[in-house]
């Protein structure tokens, strides 16, 4: 195996390290490393006999895992505390959420942005309060800007001046240009609340997102990340009323593909079909950390593009951007 | 990746892979006399690549990436492939080291008692650790110093020594038989010509010392030494640090502890005789 498998076997069957020498250490670091999951697996491997430079690296990594997981729970709570005038509930997102809820998907993942889902109509509150607590726009292109507020599913992304962290402030979980629009008032009256006023999405509501993340949106960048994420709220919270839950989003197809990918890459059910496109994608990582098949990359990152708008609205967006570069 | 090569300087293990076999060539002759990684595992992994497969040949253009990566590093020439590769290195444990509170500062060592000496880039931090080795000291590093959080403690990390300009001639007169690697002219840096730590600093490199001294050198003024304040020095090694705000409290308390425990100097230099000198009354006087 020459890919991200083995990082996946490693994160679901810690004992699968036995035996690894150090060539096989090298590779499996690097790869957690590229795909932001060596806090993850520094979690999954503590108490196992390790080979004394890997406790030393892995012990590394659960600390800056521990050092960001407290960051993002300080940047929600500067969010609630800029948010507390705004009478709407703010919802937090991935994997702050996972976090403040203490859930599994939470251990030693990384934690990047600070990712908020609120009602729609409360968008321009919300902005004015952040700007007013002192976060900033990052994007100065008026073009994006507008693009961003006309079509996408969050506003422009805000940076705060002074803690440097990044919000992403989100009133639905896929962009308006999608063919796929889910029912963001359903998630918002399903979520679940959290101690202080902040909440989370309802476990099923986050699985949801998850895999609308995943395979309605991007091109699957950090796709073994996000796929964890899943696999760990499916073990926590079981499937329970989720397909149709995830057919009132118009999301059935991306679900059952998400629960058919962790079967295949956390467990031993092979893949059928496109299936097996989208599990070369998703471990697409050799033992230097470096990206690889370029091809199977560039039908993901078109596919991306085409998932996000319509053919005309693409070929005009595509045309302002390369004016512009 | 094509070629590769391990290496362990100080605590830290380095596996370095290069489309291109020039750069690990240089790297295999200067760091011959260094250790591999513990356990054959190197914390950081270091790539030089070609961004597309026929910058291999024509113009080659060495690419910069690892572990962790700065989006803006600029590519180099493949006749500084070393110096990608050493840039590579700090690179990683700028943005990846945990382990240590990273101190941008050159360390020597005496009777088991490091002095440490911080700085902007040309203040001359590198040159005066040269030329204090070649009077006795033992070198501990020219780039990073490593305080252990737990400890107290300063660790080595003797990389090659990255010599810029004029202190390439001065640290040629002090180590008159030292190795050296290719001279680079015209890099963004100036000339840089790297030289081999001596034996004696390589042999040791495993043995910490406890912080002594603390200096903030400045070259190109008449000779002047001041004591600097505990609040004033624990703001400049705040900003001397590369890892200060990612290690949390676990770096305040390092960091704390050390402007506690060690009195802090700076000193005006016109000359590296002259700072040899005053450095050496300032241990005398500790």
């Amino acid at each position: 195996m020459n890919d991200a498998r083995i990082l996946a076997r490693a994160l679901t069957d810690p004992a699968s390290i036995v035996g690894l020498d150090g060539d096989g250490w090298t590779a499996l670091l690097a790869m957690a490393r590229a795909e932001q999951l060596i806090g993850t697996l520094a979690m999954r491997l503590d108490g196992l006999p390790l080979p004394g430079a890997v406790t030393a690296i892995l012990a590394d990594a659960r600390a800056a895992a521990e050092h960001g997981r407290r960051a993002a729970l300080w940047e929600a709570e500067m969010a609630r505390r800029a948010l507390s005038a705004v009478d709407c509930p703010v919802i937090l997102l991935k994997g702050t959420a996972f976090v403040a809820a203490g859930l599994s998907a939470g251990q030693g993942r990384a934690i990047g942005d600070l990712d908020i889902l609120v009602p729609r109509a409360s968008i321009g509150a919300v902005e004015t309060a952040l700007l007013a607590a002192g976060w900033e726009w990052v994007k100065p292109d008026p073009y994006d800007d507008v693009y961003y507020r006309r079509w996408m599913h969050e506003l422009p992304p805000l940076i705060h001046r002074e803690r440097d962290r990044m919000i992403d402030v989100h009133h639905t979980i896929l962009p308006l240009t999608a063919r796929i629009t889910p029912d963001a008032a359903a998630l918002i009256e399903g979520s679940v609340a959290l101690e202080k006023g902040l909440r989370t999405l309802s476990p099923n509501g986050m699985l949801i997102h998850a895999a609308a993340h995943l395979f309605a949106d991007g091109d699957l960048a950090g796709g073994l990340r996000n796929l964890w994420d899943i696999h760990c709220l499916v073990n926590e919270f079981g499937t329970q009323d989720l397909d149709a839950e995830a057919r009132r989003h118009g999301l059935q197809r991306e679900v059952s593909r998400s629960l058919r990918l962790v079967a295949a890459v956390f467990g031993d059910r092979p893949a059928h079909g496109l299936d097996r496109l989208y599990l070369r994608r998703i471990t697409a990582r050799d033992d230097w950390g470096r990206p690889i098949r370029p091809i199977t990359r560039l039908a993901f990152y078109v596919r991306s593009h085409w998932l996000r708008m319509p053919p005309a609205m693409l070929i005009r967006h595509l045309w302002t951007k390369w004016r512009k570069a | 990746m094509r070629h590769a090569f391990l290496v362990r300087i100080g605590p830290v293990g380095f596996r370095i892979g290069s489309d291109w076999r020039a750069p690990i060539a240089d790297l295999e002759t200067l760091y011959r006399d260094y250790p591999k990684p513990q356990d054959g595992v190197p914390d950081f992994t270091v790539r030089l690549f070609a961004r597309r497969p026929w910058r291999r040949i024509v113009r080659p253009s060495v690419e910069i990436g690892g572990d962790y990566m700065l989006p803006e590093a600029a590519p180099l020439p493949l006749r500084q492939g070393l110096l990608a590769a050493e840039m590579a290195m700090n690179l990683q444990m700028a943005l990846g080291a945990r382990r240590y509170l990273l101190l941008h500062a050159s360390a020597v060592e005496r009777d088991g008692r490091a002095l440490l000496m911080t700085g902007i880039s040309g203040a001359g931090k590198s040159t005066l650790a040269t030329l204090l080795a070649a009077k006795g000291w033992r070198f501990m590093g020219d780039e990073f110093a490593l305080l252990d959080p737990l400890t107290g403690l300063i660790h080595a990390f003797p990389r090659l020594v990255s010599l810029k300009n004029a202190a390439i001639a001065a640290a040629e007169a002090a180590w008159p038989d030292a190795r050296m690697g290719p001279l680079m002219p015209a890099t963004p840096k100036g000339d840089i010509r790297h030289m081999v730590p001596d034996a004696r600093a390589i042999a040791a490199m495993d043995t910490p010392a406890v912080p002594a001294l603390l200096v903030f050198p400045r070259y190109g003024f008449d000779a002047e030494t001041r004591p600097v304040p505990p609040a004033e020095a624990f703001v400049r090694m705040t900003q001397a640090s590369t890892n200060y705000v990612a290690l949390g409290e676990a770096g305040f308390r390092a960091l704390t502890g050390l402007i506690a425990d060690v009195p802090s100097v700076a000193i005006d230099y016109p000359d590296g005789a002259r700072a040899i000198e005053q450095v050496e009354a300032l241990w005398a006087a500790l």
